[in-house]
């Protein structure tokens, strides 16, 4: 195990991505020589070359849309797109083109693209740079969608995405960043089908993914605390969506809450919520419960960006109250 | 008649024009007769694009289309009979049925749709291209839009990006004047296309898309310019659509008298009498070259009818590539 950040992680699997198969380049807004907007690129322009380390204009459609060309053309484009808030302006290509085309040619064609951004709130960057639109994405047959959440996985899903034949959309949630985690050599190479226990428990499941899986951790800390036990489960994969872990779990624990950065309404968690009341509903001893963000355009000020997230205080009363009724 | 065109080449060339022209008109009937469905957008009035830019390209060069492009996969070479049945929606199409007649595909071609959202095969002309500069190969990438898709933020975007990395892509423009009912007027301050290429360093020409040898020779220079590493070149092709922007429309945008001054300068009426003047076609050859369309087509009518539908187990299989049931089981 060493210790290592997530933003070290990223870049420890671009490297390794980009050293161990010529076809592999990256390209994005300031990959280059500004170094990545997370510094997950630093240094990747003189290690690499300008040929594949390429800063694009501000152009998300555009770039997306040639990473798809250039996957249909033989190479295995890594396109950053800064933050998932810039992505919509590339909706048309993911939509349009990278999801459909494989189907609707009948299997002529694939498209081993990987396109990773940052996503989430929690820095006070107020509304237009704080979406958490995984949810959205994951929505779209033809392509996949991961949310890594640990370094392991912000490392090892990155490399795994390569291998696949078909677009994958990497979601890596911009607060996790700077945080440290233990890397688990032994984890390597990561799949692209499970989710994950994080932490094992009996009484309850806390379902989740991404920046919120640590939110989680420490709500079920606090509850462990007061004699509940909690099991979190990471769906690190939210296309295609391992429901079998979940019902597994909910079957052991009873209940279920879901863990979910996105907007209350149609987000992710009211999926998780109903395949967990279509495949285990009489496995439940109350009905599944959901934290979600406030539906606001997430504020500026700390105080009330706080107040429309999940928080672990938030998730831990959830709980209570799903055990007390 | 330019004593450099060779009559076989010639002949070709009003041939390729007419197997167009026939194939939709048979088309619009099938519509009609409730054998095609869904949106049918005709090429008729703009054949000579298609014919005279098509064979500029190698087999190793890319073509993307849109919505429009009954014409290019079946002058790039995908038999009428899989065009057909695409048509149908059958699984003998040239996309398994499933893309109907806006996505029309065929790998071994390299004809990339079929990409029926106003400028969004633009980028993906740029990546096409991007990757044939990474491996070193001397390819082009074909890019055709309409002037509707100038509109569009991804012409700007990718005409910049194509310049700034140098990359051989050759923009097509069909400028049939009309972004479905919207005459470019109306939708453009600049309605000089090849001005706005100017904007981002992509040398330009506007050339008669009536004229089928003049798209050949404007065609043929800019392949030149553009397989030789000189990046993108944006040829304008002014042409005219003459039938409705798709089956029906009541054509409230353009007057009767406008589309009757266009049929004048049918391509194929007009390069037709060019060749009788010349004496490089006789009314006999005429005969026989619709004679041999016709038969083609009834063989692709027959080719369509007879081709299977897809089985309905095969309605998932294609979202993802097929591995160890990897999606599906996960998915079911």
């Amino acid at each position: 195990m060493t210790k290592i950040t997530y933003r070290e992680a990223v870049r420890a699997g671009l490297r390794e991505a980009l050293q161990g198969d010529p076809r592999v380049f990256l390209m994005g807004e300031d990959v280059g020589k500004y170094g990545g907007t997370y510094a997950c690129s630093k240094g990747f322009l003189e290690e690499f070359g300008p040929e594949r380390i390429r800063d694009t204009p501000l152009s998300e459609s555009t770039f997306v849309g040639a990473g798809i060309g250039a996957a249909l053309g033989g190479m295995k484009p890594i396109v950053e797109v800064m933050t998932v808030n810039f992505s919509l302006l590339a909706l048309d290509q993911i939509v349009n083109n990278a999801a459909t085309i494989r189907h609707m040619s009948g299997g002529q064609f694939s498209i081993p693209l990987v396109v990773r951004m940052a996503t989430g709130a929690g820095r006070q960057v107020a509304a237009q740079h704080s979406h958490s639109l995984e949810g959205w994405y994951a929505h779209i047959p033809g392509i996949t969608v991961l949310a890594p959440a640990t370094v392991t996985d912000a490392r090892g899903m990155l490399l795994a995405a390569l291998q696949e034949p078909d677009p994958v959309f990497i979601f890596e949630h911009a607060y996790l960043y700077p945080l440290e985690g233990e890397l688990d050599e032994s984890a390597l190479p990561v799949d692209l089908i499970h989710a994950a226990i994080r932490r094992a428990g009996s009484d309850i499941s806390l379902i989740t993914f991404g920046g919120s899986l640590w939110k989680a951790l420490e709500a079920a800390d606090q509850l462990a605390h007061e004699g509940i036990s909690a099991e979190v489960v990471d769906l690190r994969i939210l296309r295609p969506l391992d429901i079998s872990t979940v019902w597994a779990s909910v079957r052991k624990t009873h209940r279920a809450v879901v863990i979910d950065e996105g907007w209350r309404t149609g987000s992710f968690a009211a999926e998780v919520s109903a395949q967990i009341m279509e495949g285990a509903f009489f496995d439940l001893d109350s009905p599944v419960a959901r934290v979600c963000s406030v539906e606001v355009p997430i504020p500026y000020p700390k105080h009330l960006e706080d107040a429309a997230l999940p928080q672990p205080e938030k998730i831990a009363l959830t709980v209570r109250n799903v055990l007390g009724g | 008649m330019d004593a450099v065109v060779d009559r076989d080449h010639a002949l070709d060339l009003l041939r390729q024009m007419l197997r167009i022209r026939r194939f939709e008109e048979k088309c619009a009937e099938l519509y009609s007769g409730g054998k095609i469905r869904g949106f049918l957008h005709l090429y008729i009035g703009e054949e000579a694009v298609a014919v005279g830019a098509m064979p500029c390209f190698t087999s190793e060069d890319a073509i993307v289309g849109t919505y429009r492009e009954h014409g290019h996969a079946l002058i790039r070479g995908t038999p009428m009979g899989p065009l057909m049945a695409e048509l149908y929606g059958k699984a003998n199409g040239c996309a398994r049925g499933r893309g109907g007649s806006m996505h029309f595909f065929d790998a071994t071609r390299r004809f990339y749709g079929g990409l029926a959202i106003v400028g969004g095969g633009l980028p993906v002309a740029v990546g096409l291209a991007l990757a044939d500069n990474m491996q070193q190969r001397r390819r082009v990438t074909a890019c055709f839009f309409g002037d509707g898709a100038v509109a569009e933020g991804e012409f700007h975007e990718s005409l910049n990006l194509a310049a700034l990395w140098k990359l051989p892509v050759l923009f097509l423009c069909e400028n049939n004047l009309y972004a479905m009912g919207t005459a470019l007027g109306r939708h453009q301050s600049q309605t000089d296309i090849a001005r706005k290429a100017d904007a981002y360093a992509v040398p330009a020409e506007a050339v008669n898309g009536m004229d089928v040898l003049e798209v050949e020779a404007a065609t043929r220079k800019a392949v030149d310019f553009v397989r030789t590493g000189h990046g993108p070149y944006l040829l304008e092709y002014r042409t005219y659509r003459f039938r409705a922007h798709s089956m029906y429309d009541a054509e409230l945008y353009r007057t009767k008298d406008e589309v009757a001054q266009w049929k004048q300068r049918d391509p194929i009426a007009l390069f037709h009498q060019q060749l009788r003047t010349e004496g490089y076609v006789t009314d006999a050859d005429l005969d026989n070259m619709e004679t041999a369309i016709a038969a083609e087509i009834a063989e692709a009518v027959s080719f369509a009818e007879m081709s299977p539908w897809e089985p309905m187990e095969d309605l998932t299989k294609d979202v993802y590539t097929a591995k160890n049931g990897f999606h599906r089981s996960a998915q079911s």
